[in-house]
């Protein structure tokens, strides 16, 4: 066995490779059961970004929050929300993780410290920054993560929390999940900055670029910026530059995609390809390993998609239920 | 021990009972202390209406001056509200919503239903209310209705220092989002106030006057106002009940469906514009619920469909008045 170069252990890079190849699978069978017409509403999918949430949330624990976008299955799943539950929501039944209330774009686990997915653009910053002050008021050493794209990087709430979580201080991470496009909107047309390590810098916090497809360029960033926050070196920001495989939502046909762009990034800028590759090349594993757990994840999303079809729908009892605490 | 003070006063006994009470009370907002990083002093302001003024002494840096961005501070409020702790946040004036409503109304008020009722969200939202002030289109509206339509929040509005204490104390305990509305010119008016804790249940109107010939429903100032016309009309034996509402959102039904079933009179008086408010929506619910106790059309009395104006003379027209009150009721009291 060759000398492991990497910053995880074989079994922190197995792990890795199981969450996401877990968002794939996930994503790509999400992909499929939607074009049948099974899966309801808008459902936005990670694939292709694996690299970024896993690299960010393996060093993360549950008393860590995140507060997460529309395009928020990867986070959920890297952050250990359970799977089962995520395919039920996002089939609507009642065993789903929000029991059948929220749909993809809100699946939360609180438990977890998964704040939710969210269907307003930027809007989860600023929830970001009250999880930071709530760790720091504790003393727990935890710390408070948005993440947008590149998109909601221009929204003010995202602007304003910024220069908040500088000026108290806070231990905040502000991830931005560049993956060029903004719904339709090209990144470059609607960012007049070049730079996100620009853009921080002119709030006030120290600012990252790195190859989002990277998994290990991700871990080793947002691992700095994360011992930072946590030791109270403050807030900062980091981009993610990255790749989205499949369209804003599905059944966008994507025409607004350079011809070829898909099966260019596919071929040679797919995280996980990039990460096997690097693994086995090192001879830190083998690759009939990772193939053992290919087969364990799809046993998985193939029981959880079962098990969400089968599941009964939400109650008419229950559309009246939980708006209030106490009421 | 009760003693008078004023509402002012009301609100930061409440605040400070609460804080000493919970550590996990935090306030924030923008110059709730004042003078942060300046070279005078520190405490300077208290709030731009001094309602906050000593509290940083007490409690320090648990109050927190905010920059000038409304989104932010307030979603932060939110989200350290979903992490376990009991933020109060200053809204300046509720006029200022609209920079920040995201987080309130698709956030605050939607985790707890969204995530399957696996969250909780106790954030308090103080913010001033209401004209009279001359302080013109932006820093003077009454947008209680804005905030009862949406499923979630919970919406107070108290007419008097005792209320204000008992109200602002259960909603800092309170699990759900609550917006608290101080009517700015009801901070220096005295009342009875006990010096102990105390929490005033939501859902609990107030009848602040017994009659029996008419109804008047109606919440903040108002309800002076309200008084006031019921003093007029008792000259001419025209006895009329006057509720405060108190809490908006949950409202008292009850004690509004029970009076108008005894007087079988009503006339709804809200500060706020006459479409789609707490004026339309009592006079709504009374029609359902309660047609055959009524033995005259429903009035309401209600700020006209326009911008708050800046000078006195519309102003003073623009707010409903103990006059066009009492004319109302006893338009009620014609048929």
């Amino acid at each position: 066995m060759s000398k492991n170069p990497f910053p995880l252990d074989k079994q922190g890079l197995l792990e890795a490779y199981r969450t996401m190849r877990t968002i794939r699978e996930f994503e790509e069978r999400l992909h499929n059961e939607f074009a049948k017409g099974d899966i309801p509403g808008f459902v936005h999918l990670y694939a292709g970004e694996e690299a970024s949430g896993t690299g960010i949330m393996m060093h993360l624990n549950d008393r860590d929050r995140i507060a997460s976008t529309h395009r928020g299955h990867g986070h959920c799943i890297a952050k250990g929300v359970d799977v089962k539950g995520m395919m039920g929501e996002i089939y609507g039944k009642a065993m789903g993780s929000c029991r059948g209330k929220g749909g993809s774009m809100h699946i939360a686990d609180l438990s977890k410290g998964m704040m939710g997915a969210n269907g307003i653009l930027g809007a989860g910053a600023p929830l970001a920054c009250g999880a930071a002050l709530a760790a720091k008021f504790r003393g727990d050493g935890g710390v408070g993560i948005s993440f947008v794209g590149d998109g909601a990087s221009n929204q003010g709430m995202f602007l304003e929390s910024l220069n908040l979580a500088a000026v108290w201080n806070l231990p905040a991470i502000f991830v931005v999940e560049n993956n060029g496009y903004a719904e339709s909107t090209s990144r470059d047309y609607a960012v007049a900055v070049d730079s996100y390590v620009d853009r921080a810098a002119g709030f006030g916090l120290p600012g990252v670029t790195v190859d989002g497809t990277d998994f290990f360029a991700v871990y080793e960033a947002a691992g700095e910026i994360i011992k930072r926050a946590r030791e109270g070196g403050g807030p900062a920001l980091l981009e993610c530059k990255m790749i989205r495989f499949f369209g804003h939502f599905e059944g966008d046909q994507q025409t607004y995609r350079g011809k070829g762009e898909v099966e260019h990034i596919r071929a040679q800028r797919d995280c996980i390809k990039l990460f096997s590759d690097k693994v086995v090349e090192a001879g830190v594993i083998k690759r009939p390993e990772l193939e053992a757990i290919d087969k364990e994840v799809l046993k998985l999303i193939d029981e959880a998609v079962a098990t969400a079809k089968a599941a009964p729908m939400p109650a008419p009892a229950e559309l009246l239920t939980d708006v209030y605490v106490a009421y | 021990m009760a003693r008078k003070i004023s509402m002012r006063q009301a609100i930061n006994e409440a605040l400070d009972q609460e804080m000493t009470r919970d550590p996990t009370v935090i306030v924030m907002g923008e110059d709730i202390v004042g003078g942060m990083g300046g070279e005078g002093e520190k405490d300077a302001w208290g709030g731009a209406l001094g309602v906050t003024k000593g509290l940083y002494a007490k409690h320090g840096d648990r109050l927190m001056d905010t920059p000038l961005s409304e989104s932010a501070y307030i979603g932060a409020a939110v989200g350290a509200a979903a992490c376990g702790m009991r933020p109060v946040a200053e809204l300046m004036f509720i006029d200022f919503m609209g920079v920040c409503f995201d987080e309130i109304f698709n956030q605050a008020a939607k985790f707890r239903y969204m995530f399957g009722g696996k969250a909780q969200t106790p954030v308090v939202i103080r913010t001033m209310v209401g004209g009279g002030f001359r302080a013109a289109a932006q820093h003077s509206q009454m947008l209680t209705p804005l905030f009862t339509h949406i499923p979630g929040l919970k919406v107070v509005c108290p007419s008097n220092a005792y209320d204000a204490k008992g109200l602002l104390i259960q909603s800092i305990r309170d699990n759900d989002p609550v917006i608290f509305c101080e009517h700015k010119n009801l901070y220096g008016i005295e009342s009875d106030v006990p010096q102990e804790s105390y929490a005033i249940p939501f859902g609990e109107a107030n009848v602040v006057r017994e009659g029996k010939h008419v109804t008047i429903v109606t919440y903040g100032m108002m309800v002076h106002r309200a008084m006031d016309a019921a003093a007029q009309l008792a000259k001419d034996k025209v006895e009329c009940e006057v509720i405060d509402l108190r809490t908006l959102s949950p409202i008292d039904w009850d004690t509004v469906l029970d009076s108008v079933e005894n007087t079988g009179r009503l006339v709804c008086v809200d500060e706020a514009h006459p479409r789609c408010s707490i004026a339309s929506d009592v006079s709504a619910k009374v029609s359902q619920e309660a047609f055959k106790s009524l033995k005259s059309a429903i009035q309401m009395v209600t700020a006209p469909h326009t911008p708050v104006p800046f000078s006195s003379a519309l102003e003073d027209i623009y707010l409903p008045s103990a006059e066009k009150i009492a004319a109302a009721a006893r338009k009620t009291m014609a048929n």
